[in-house]
């Protein structure tokens, strides 16, 4: 308990940062409760406002000791907000939430024990990104560390779920077991009896979160940014002999150019076949060779290629849709995303909307571009097949796609492939050409086609800017500072749907160039 | 049914003498209401002071049992136009909002019963709605007091205050026959605290004898000359009343400090505040005692002249603590020392802040600046903190704006509005109060402007019929039945307007917890509920309604374009309709895990994203918005966009489903059905399915296996 300069004795102030919904208001209740319980005078107080729909809340509670009260024969005098300074112990139920509390001054690393979860809920800015737009929680644990009196860190988000229990109760036991709180551990457990929802789940998330927070919580789990899948190590012998000629290829690139290589090959063999793989191969080759004789012993431009080729040459067709859904391991990962009990039946229905322009990409080259050139055709058969929903987990439906996916060996004949090979030529040739000359601009040549990605108007959009950067090599082969330029432009496209930033960016460029 | 059930806290309006009350502000103030006698009471819903209706609403068993009749008032105006009956009888009534805006609503009601005067206690009930956590302008009450001549409460925020507040501010009323405003902010309406309760107590003078023998005075009538005696009324006699009330009562209470050359003046709601920013100068202890002397107004208006210069006489200086603007407080207090010939030095808005909240932290500079000019050498020091790291931070913490709830029905309405905008080009939308607010927010972005609660339509009338592109009105139920039938729709039918209005059906007062409305389905016994909407906008005189539910968003799309096209000359209205999700699953929850424990056949849906075929553009979020649709990390190695995923908390209302269609967005949805207590057919089916599909799925796989490198 903190103690003011004049010795008189202080409350003990503690502020929960939740957001709206998670249950905030029911934790503020259970504390109350507890300390009347513990001979403390309680107050609690919030600003839901808004707020109360999925914003960012705020409650705050003072406990002040009954004796110390009843000596001196007077009622304490309670804030209801949180000061910059004097807060005791800061609970927040996210880890933004946490920053928040400290952007707001809250934490203070004399005085100030945090008690956060580390999961995330993303802000509608952060999950509406055009790519990558989430805030870096690695920076910000390290920040909460460096802030606070002592911080208690661990995913209570994973652990309530565990026990399909609430946040809330795993926070409360946080609580308990950092000991921040006068309070004993049975007075805690009597509230949660108490409110006589969902008892045994709520005191098993306790008393493990209890159990963590003892240990003082953990900041490695923390500090660890969300688990990104790890490209897996190039083994010696392929699985299936006869790929072993493969792998061997696989193993002659440069090493950091392998992994990715590697996944390459799988990828391809997953989308069409082993042939495919090999053209994979040859193209990656030639990327690599060019660069031994440009590269000053680094390997990023491959690198680059050897990602971005193994998307682009696996663009999502019809095809490669109604595969990816008429797989064993997808309807696991439904059953468990949905959390389905074991012999639980799940039916599957699927949204599928192909327009005329996925028509005609599936059909063989010669015809799809008829149907293109037949506009009242592809609309009429447009109306026919738009907005489908189809009953996967049924036989017709499931039929439909697995035929669907079938075409996969028909697949160079068709309108779609043809195009798309074409493109990706073009754009290799394009780094061939560059790589002697221009390097670095080559890389970020290589890198634009993280821009192609989507379906229907999606990839449209894509393919229009990344086209739009493309119009622009030779002016910007042209200047010193063009693969800055190309990495600007590529920002740009992802700044906004509409194009706006990148249409600026480009205007810009004009005038500079003109 | 309000989102929050007070059934439980009901049970403690039923303590008697003696007994100790625990529980938020809001509910004190009922327990207080009873106390007091009152005999009628209504009000309009709106944060903070929603619960107190919530309450009430939950309370009606206690109140019939003691005579109190309670309406949920249509509007703010109409509470306001209740308290008439306290002109002629001596009944004691109260009545409740959101202020300034329903105090905004309400003032010709205010104003006509100020400047008639009351015989029964006339007491508002008002939620500051200032400072953190508020949704609308910051303004003051504090004008509306002064203009009419009303008196003004802001008691300490502390329970037995709050009580002892409502308790006196019936008796300022009847005593100077004028209405009584007391005001209570966010904060305060939420605090938890106790009191010792006393009896509950029957209005001494009922409804009934009311009625049974009529009071009439020409003198209480708005019509000169009564207007002109009753101005009269008001200065000389109504105000020095209230005056000597105060008083004499002591409402305003005086702490004596040692720092006698100095002085804090501060409104009774900040008091809290005042004393632990002196405690933490090292001038107060904890339980109020203070160095400084404090003069803490209970009531700010009207302001007891003779405190004033009994306070100011031989300081120095003295420090206004009054928030928000104008300083009328310290306008009036110079005004007061300057008449008395006092030297003491007024500051107020000199040291601190003209807008805004004032926190602790901000009183803490302000009274700190006061020490260190007139009392140096009182405060102790404080260590300087460490600056923050704000731009890191700004870049590590985004901002979280509302949203609407998950599986709102408001979310595909706007997402269909947003879709043909694409198609159509930019709409000027006149938007309006409730929660299909927040589509002026991300990931929506549209609504060109607000004008307050129903007046969506009417915010829109100068574009009428302007061109090329119909303007367009949102407005929802809430505000619909609140003024928006007459003044938006009513409006529009009569000055012929051309544009397009949607009302958001969501078949309650939503944004405000739920209540119901004359719209409601289910509104209990006590109303009549299910009043039809499209019938009440055909009454007013329109012709093209049309009506579409929002979670068909191909239908919803259909009617948008016909509203925006047709030839139809004179007002198009669209009633959206689509229940609001909180209420619904409040609703339906319970009786689906009934229904599944019983062992009846239940489907329950529920969207997902399949992250294999998900490339990470995030469209589909940039459409909805959802907080159950969010992203995860991409599980392919070769990509780095996080994809989009659903997460537990869905309640698979369908848009994801709609979005993905009515866009063209891309494959990756899925509904899953899941089946509680199959039937023997569903289980040979399932068996069926399984062992073909299995057998397919297997000869497939069998291909991958013979080329695994």
């Amino acid at each position: 308990m903190a103690q003011s300069t004049a010795g008189s004795v202080r409350p003990i102030t503690l502020t929960i940062a939740a957001l709206g919904g998670q249950g905030g208001g029911v934790l503020a209740d259970w504390l109350v409760e507890i300390a009347e319980a513990e001979g403390y005078l309680a107050q609690s107080t919030s600003v839901p406002g808004v707020a109360q729909r999925t914003g960012a809340t705020i409650y705050y509670l003072e406990f002040f000791p009954q004796a110390a009260a009843q000596s001196a024969g007077r009622e304490p005098v309670m804030a209801l907000m949180p000061v910059p300074g004097d807060v005791d112990c800061v609970v927040a139920s996210e880890l933004v939430e946490a920053g928040r509390a400290l952007q707001r001054g809250l934490i203070d690393p004399a005085r100030t024990t945090v008690i956060a979860s580390t999961h995330r809920a993303y802000s509608i800015a952060e999950k509406s990104a055009l790519g990558q737009g989430t805030a870096d929680p690695a920076a910000l644990t390290e920040l909460l560390r460096q802030q606070s009196k002592r911080l208690v860190l661990f995913d209570m988000d994973a652990l309530a779920e565990r026990h399909r229990s609430v946040i809330s109760s795993v926070i409360l036991g946080a609580l308990c077991g950092s000991g921040v709180l006068p309070f004993r551990r049975h007075a805690f457990e009597a509230a949660v009896r108490a409110s006589g929802i969902a008892v045994e789940t709520n005191l098993a998330a306790f008393a493990d979160a209890c159990e963590v927070a003892t240990r003082g919580g953990s900041i490695s789990e923390a500090a660890a940014a969300p688990a990104q899948s790890v490209l897996p190590p190039v083994p010696e012998r392929a699985v299936s002999p006869h790929l072993q000629p493969l792998l061997e290829a696989v193993r002659r690139l440069p090493p950091p150019v392998q992994p990715l290589a590697l996944a390459g090959v799988r990828r391809m063999i997953d989308y069409q076949d082993a042939d495919y793989a090999g053209l994979y191969l040859r193209r990656l080759e030639s990327i690599v060779a060019l660069e031994a004789a440009h590269g000053e012993e680094a390997w990023t431009l491959s690198e680059h290629v050897a990602r971005a080729l193994a998307l682009w040459m696996t663009f999502e067709d019809t095809i490669r849709v109604a595969d990816l859904k008429t797989r064993s391991a997808r309807l696991e990962r439904v059953r468990a995303d949905v959390r389905a009990a074991p012999e639980q039946i799940v039916g599957i229905t699927e949204f599928l909307s192909p327009r005329a322009q996925e028509i005609a990409d599936t059909l063989p080259a010669a015809l799809g571009s008829r149907l293109q050139r037949a506009p009242r055709l592809a609309d009429w058969l447009a109306r026919r097949v738009r907005g489908r929903r189809i009953r996967s987990n049924r036989l017709g439906g499931f039929l439909l796609l697995y035929t669907l996916a079938g075409l996969r060996r028909w697949r160079r004949g068709t309108l779609r492939y043809r195009q798309e090979n074409a493109r990706i030529e073009s754009w290799l040739q394009a780094l061939q050409r560059l790589t002697p000359r221009n390097r670095p601009l080559a890389i970020e040549l290589a890198r634009a086609q993280r821009l192609i990605k989507g379906y229907g108007d999606t990839h449209e959009r894509g393919w229009r800017h990344f086209s739009a950067l493309f119009a622009q090599l030779e002016r910007l082969g042209a200047r010193p500072d063009g693969a800055a330029l190309m990495a600007r432009l590529h920002t740009a496209a992802l700044a906004d749907e509409e194009g706006a930033a990148l249409a600026r960016e480009l205007a810009a460029l004009q005038a500079s160039t003109a | 049914m309000a989102e929050r059930s007070f059934a439980k806290q009901v049970d403690s309006l039923r303590l008697g003498a003696g007994e100790e009350f625990r529980g938020e502000g809001i509910l004190a103030v009922t327990k207080a209401l009873l106390q007091s006698g009152v005999a009628y009471v209504g009000g309009y819903q709106g944060a903070p002071i929603s619960h107190l209706m919530d309450v009430l609403a939950d309370a009606e068993e206690v109140l019939a049992e003691l005579g109190v009749h309670f309406e949920a008032s249509a509007s703010e105006a109409t509470a306001a136009a209740m308290l008439a009956a306290s002109i002629n009888y001596p009944l004691r009534g109260a009545v409740t909002w959101k202020s300034t805006v329903g105090t905004n609503v309400a003032s010709d009601a205010l104003a006509n019963l100020a400047s008639a005067g009351v015989q029964g206690g006339a007491l508002i009930i008002l939620g500051e709605d200032y400072g953190e956590g508020a949704s609308i302008m910051q303004e003051r009450t504090h004008a509306f007091a002064m203009k009419s001549q009303m008196w003004l409460l802001d008691p300490r925020p502390h329970l037995p205050e709050i009580v002892r507040a409502v308790e006196q501010g019936f008796e300022l009323s009847e005593a100077s026959h004028t209405p009584v405003m007391l005001m209570l902010r966010i904060r305060a309406c939420h605090v938890y605290g106790r009191f010792v309760a006393s009896d509950n107590r029957r209005p001494p003078f009922s409804r009934a004898e009311a009625l049974a023998a009529p009071q009439r005075d020409y003198g209480r009538i708005i019509l000169p000359p009564s207007t002109y005696a009753q101005e009269r009324e008001k200065i000389e006699q109504r105000f020095p009343a209230a005056e000597r009330f105060v008083a004499e009562r002591r409402l305003n209470e005086t702490i004596d400090g040692d720092a006698g050359e100095i002085g804090i003046v501060l409104q009774g709601g900040l008091y809290n505040s005042v004393l632990r920013a002196l405690e933490l100068l090292g001038c107060a202890d904890a339980f109020g005692s203070s160095r400084v002397p404090l003069y803490v107004l209970n009531v700010t208006y009207p302001l007891v002249p003779e405190e004033w210069v009994r306070f100011c006489t031989g300081k120095r200086a003295v420090l206004v603590v009054e928030e928000g603007q104008p300083e009328f407080i310290e306008q009036a207090a110079n005004q007061i020392l300057r008449r008395n010939d006092l030297s003491a030095r007024l500051l107020g808005k000199e040291l601190l802040p003209m807008s805004g909240e004032y926190t602790v932290e901000v009183l803490r500079k302000g009274i700190s600046a006061l020490l260190e000019r007139w009392a140096p050498g009182l405060a102790v020091a404080t260590a300087p903190r460490r600056p923050l790291p704000a731009e890191r931070l700004a870049a590590l913490v985004p901002p979280r704006p509302s949203g609407l709830c998950t599986g709102c029905p408001e979310r595909p309405l706007f997402a269909a509005m947003k879709l043909l905008q694409r198609q159509t080009g930019p709409w000027h939308i006149s938007a309006d109060i409730g929660c299909h607010s927040f589509a002026t927010l991300p990931p929506f972005n549209m609504g060109n402007s607000i004008m307050g609660y129903g007046l969506g339509p009417a915010g829109a009338s100068a574009l009428s019929s302007a061109g090329p592109r119909r303007a367009l009105a949102v407005m929802g139920d809430g505000g619909f039945w609140h003024n928006g039938l007459t003044s938006g729709i009513g409006n529009a039918v009569f000055n012929r307007h051309d544009d397009v209005t949607i009302i958001v059906d969501n078949n309650y007062s939503a944004a405000t917890g739920g209540q119901d409305i004359p719209s409601s389905r289910g509104a209990g016994v006590r109303r009549q509920g299910n009043n039809s909407i499209v019938a009440a906008v055909r009454g007013v005189g329109v012709r093209w309604v049309r009506r579409t539910r929002t979670y068909d968003m191909q239908g919803t799309l259909a009617v948008l374009r016909e509203a925006l096209s047709t030839k139809d000359a004179g007002p198009k209205v669209i009633v959206a309709e689509g229940e609001c999700q909180l209420n619904r699953q409040r609703r339906i929850r319970p009786l689906t895990r009934q229904a599944i424990q019983k062992g009846e056949r239940v489907v329950q849906e529920r969207f997902g994203v399949d992250p294999d075929a998900c490339t990470g553009d995030h469209s589909c979020i940039r459409l909805s918005g959802c907080p159950s649709l969010t992203i995860r990390p991409n599980p392919d190695p070769l990509r780095s966009d996080p994809v989009a995923h659903v997460d537990h908390s869905c309640v698979g209302c369908g848009v994801c489903g709609e979005v993905a269609h009515a866009a063209v967005l891309c494959p990756s949805f899925y509904r899953a059905e899941l089946l509680f207590n199959p039937t023997r057919r569903d289980r040979l089916l399932a068996w069926l399915r399984r062992t073909v599909i299995g057998f397919l799925q297997r000869r497939r796989a069998r291909r991958l296996l013979r080329y695994a490198v």
